[in-house]
């Protein structure tokens, strides 16, 4: 009979095993001669190595799991062997948290590791859970600089060496550039900003009415005075935000950022400040700094080298910036005495750009989607 | 404003517009960091953070605790890491948690690489193999099993079934006949009647599965279950819903826990059009990511509002096991983008993959499905040409089939 239950099972099984095996995730990030790391372990396995519901009611509380985590500790990192250049990195807990994953509840253990030389290969052994489930894997995350890589552990897999390569100051302050420069290629706010404010540079106001100018140093000049206060600006709030001194919600940042577009373009086509619009660019450059700070934040700052970062990250941002306008004013002042330039460009696109603008203040203001992607 | 990766892997806040979405979009989505954790501390002791499958006082959980300790104290012993291996394959089962697999395994760990195990360790090994879908290696156990031993039922009863999952027909029959006169009339009716109820006699299979449970007697409810869902399937692929409902529900008030059964008959209910009650019978099994599956599908097509969530989730339980470099859902991975996501392309990809691994029914349908969703008839071909080898009845495949041959022409 054994067997006929058996067929049942088998003529079943290819559909039958419908859940998310054992996984942990173990991150790792390594910083000259010390690890830090997150480790990410399910609550069901964990009970099931080293027993968490005290109570026996097939519940676990968070105060079970409080009350073994000394525990955890000993058990996981006991399976997990860091070792740098040949010497070991001994590990210790640093913190305990939670998580929700798709398939349940996971304990968090922080911890740090300390090697005795700045690492170079790293070398992990994983063997949690190896005796008890040998389908587990651990899935690591290993961050060394701007890189990261992924690994999985198993029984068949159970020590991997990592080569981390040592990454020179010139690299980070080039990668950290190269973010800068599509930062402001792709940040269209900041682009419309600067162009509603470059685009009366080949005119002149006269009577209320716009003319072009007939020499381009004027022009040059003009542009040089907005673009230099505007990076001034910028720069001064990019790096207080950046360093933790000066922090506004982001809501606030992204509404005024609009702001700033729609009165700089409005301006074009009502004119009330003329003569003096690097000061404009000089005001709303402090706001926009502060938009610049939020990207440079996410993108994470290395704490070793963070004034590498924020140096390259803000010279990125200004060589785009010049890209632009060194594309932008030959142009313009070839076209200045044109209707299509005087109407269409310059009316019709400052008039544009207050559109967009409104639009992008509405939606930041009120947190709403108007234009969908 | 939404929130995108960028090409270094780490989530930012866009402030740029709407656009540049459209942009950037299709170039970092496919970056997106797959675990994006946000860990917290609990408010109160009391807060319940996970409920385990199994109570700890649980007569099953009771004797799992004694065969453990029992290996404990002598891991050489076979009879106990054989007793130990088959409750938990029950388990994983019913649970359809692959956790007991590796439990199993870890109670067999010194006869797991041996090259001459004895028979029984053979047997379990196989079976254990290929519910991880290592189907040629436990292949090479089975062969093994039953030319030690001819009369070892079991061994013939998986080959039976692997061959059924590879759509070779021909050698499953050779089993279900080695199975003759060594096995009761059940086993042997339900192997055959499985194969004929597959390749195009379903009405004979179900005459003939019918009055061998009628002649049975008392058999277990779990045996009972697997006879009535095989019969509903029978049912069904002559066309015969009401019969099919019948049975399905005669297997439902037997009251086992069950993923096939409960998977079988949600499907059953997302044909016939009823999503209401798949959602009422699915509310409580969102772990089981099969089960999930069904349960978005009938949300989705009720505009319900946990969909939203649920679809969440099994996109992040996906991601979870692509970064595992697991294949054992790519069937049920191709449904998801196919009918959740609405990536027909990648449905399509996923369904052909896995026709190489799995070639039942429900395989099939899949690859045709997606197939047609893509105008693609070249891409179903195998499929195609299974339906024809095979003679397999169901006329919702057949009038895909039908429909996908039609682009050819």
């Amino acid at each position: 009979m054994r067997a006929l239950l058996a067929i049942l099972l088998a003529l079943a099984a290819s559909h039958a095993l419908a859940h998310k095996p054992s996984d942990s995730y173990l991150a790792i990030r390594v910083e000259g001669a010390s690890l830090a790391g997150q480790w990410d372990i399910a609550l069901r396995d964990l009970d099931f190595a080293i027993g968490l519901d005290d109570s026996g009611d097939g519940e676990i509380t968070w105060g079970e799991v409080k009350a073994h985590h000394t525990d955890i500790a000993a058990y996981a990192l006991a399976r997990l062997k860091l070792r740098s250049d040949g010497a070991d990195c001994p590990a210790r807990a640093t913190g305990f948290l939670v998580d929700d994953h798709s398939d349940g509840t996971y304990s968090v253990m922080r911890f740090a590791a300390t090697c005795p030389g700045e690492v170079t290969t790293l070398e992990i052994g994983y063997s949690l859970f190896a005796d008890l489930d040998p389908q587990h894997k651990g899935l690591l995350r290993l961050e060394h600089g701007a890189g990261t890589r992924t690994a999985i552990f198993g029984p068949e897999r159970p020590t991997q060496s990592f080569e981390l390569a040592r990454i020179s100051a010139l690299t980070q302050f080039l990668d950290y550039g190269r973010e800068g420069v599509w930062h402001i290629w792709i940040g269209f706010d900041h682009i419309l900003f600067l162009l509603s404010l470059l685009l009366p540079a080949v005119l002149a106001l006269a009577g209320g009415r716009w003319e072009a100018i007939d020499r381009f140093p004027p022009a040059f000049w003009d542009v040089f005075k907005i673009v230099t206060s505007f990076t001034v600006a910028h720069s001064i709030t990019l790096s207080l935000a950046a360093l933790g001194v000066v922090s506004l919600p982001s809501r606030l940042v992204e509404s005024g950022i609009a702001t700033s577009v729609v009165l700089a373009a409005l301006n074009n086509v009502f004119p009330l400040v003329h003569g003096r619009r690097w000061m404009v660019a000089f005001a709303f450059g402090l706001i926009h700094g502060f938009g610049f700070a939020s990207v440079l934040k996410d993108l994470g700052l290395p704490q070793g080298a963070l004034l590498i970062a924020l140096v390259g990250f803000n010279l990125g941002v200004e060589v785009g910036q010049l890209a632009i306008v060194s594309a932008f004013l030959p142009v313009a002042y070839w076209l200045r005495a044109s209707w299509f330039y005087r109407r269409l460009v310059f009316i019709g696109g400052s008039l544009a750009i207050t559109a967009v603008a409104g639009i992008w203040l509405i939606e930041r203001a009120f947190n709403l989607k108007i234009i969908s992607a | 404003m939404s929130r995108r990766a960028t090409a270094i892997g780490i989530t930012r806040t866009s402030i740029i517009g709407t656009f540049t979405e459209i942009a950037c979009g299709l170039a970092l989505a496919s970056l997106a960091a797959a675990v994006q954790a946000a860990p917290y501390v609990p408010k109160d002791d009391a807060t319940v953070l996970e409920r385990l499958p199994v109570r700890p006082g649980d007569p099953v959980a009771r004797e799992l605790r004694r065969l453990r300790a029992e290996l404990a104290r002598d891991p050489q012993n076979l009879g106990t890491a054989l007793r130990l291996a088959e409750r938990y394959y029950e388990l994983a089962g019913a649970e359809g948690d692959p956790r007991y697999i590796g439990y199993a395994q870890a109670g067999l760990r010194p006869w797991w690489e041996l090259r001459d195990p004895p028979l029984e360790a053979r047997v379990m090994r196989a079976i254990l193999k290929q519910s991880i879908h290592d189907f040629s290696a436990a292949m090479q156990d089975l062969d093994v099993a039953v030319r030690e031993d001819p009369k070892n039922a079991l061994a013939w009863s998986w080959r039976a079934a692997i061959h059924m999952v590879q759509a070779d027909y021909a050698a499953a029959r050779a089993d279900c006949e080695a199975l003759e006169p060594i096995e009761s009339e059940l086993g042997v009716v339900g192997c055959t009647a499985y194969l004929d109820g597959t390749t195009g006699k379903a009405a004979a299979a179900h005459r003939a599965l019918s009055a061998a449970l009628a002649r049975s007697g008392d058999i277990s409810p779990e045996m009972r279950l697997w006879v009535l869902t095989r019969l509903a399937e029978m049912s069904l692929r002559q066309g015969d819903v009401k019969q099919a409902e019948e049975h399905f529900r005669a297997a439902l008030a037997l009251n086992v826990r069950d993923q096939f059964l409960l998977a079988a008959y949600a499907d059953f209910l997302l044909d016939q059009g009823r999503p209401a009650e798949v959602i009422a019978l699915l509310r409580d099994w969102v772990r089981s990511d099969i089960l999930l599956l069904r349960l978005a599908l009938a949300e989705k097509a009720l505009d319900a509002p946990a969909a939203k969530e649920h679809i969440e989730a099994l996109r992040s339980r996906f991601d979870a096991a692509a970064l595992r470099g697991d294949k054992l859902h790519q069937q049920e991975e191709a449904r998801f983008n196919l009918y959740l996501l609405g990536q027909k392309e990648k449905a399509l990809a996923l369904a052909r993959e896995n026709w190489k691994l799995q070639r039942e029914p429900r395989d099939a349908r899949m690859l045709l499905e997606a197939a047609l969703a893509m105008n693609d008839p070249a891409a179903g071909k195998d499929a195609l040409e299974w339906l024809e080898r095979s003679g397999h009845e169901d006329p919702g495949l057949r009038r895909t089939a039908e429909k996908l041959k039609a682009l050819r022409r």
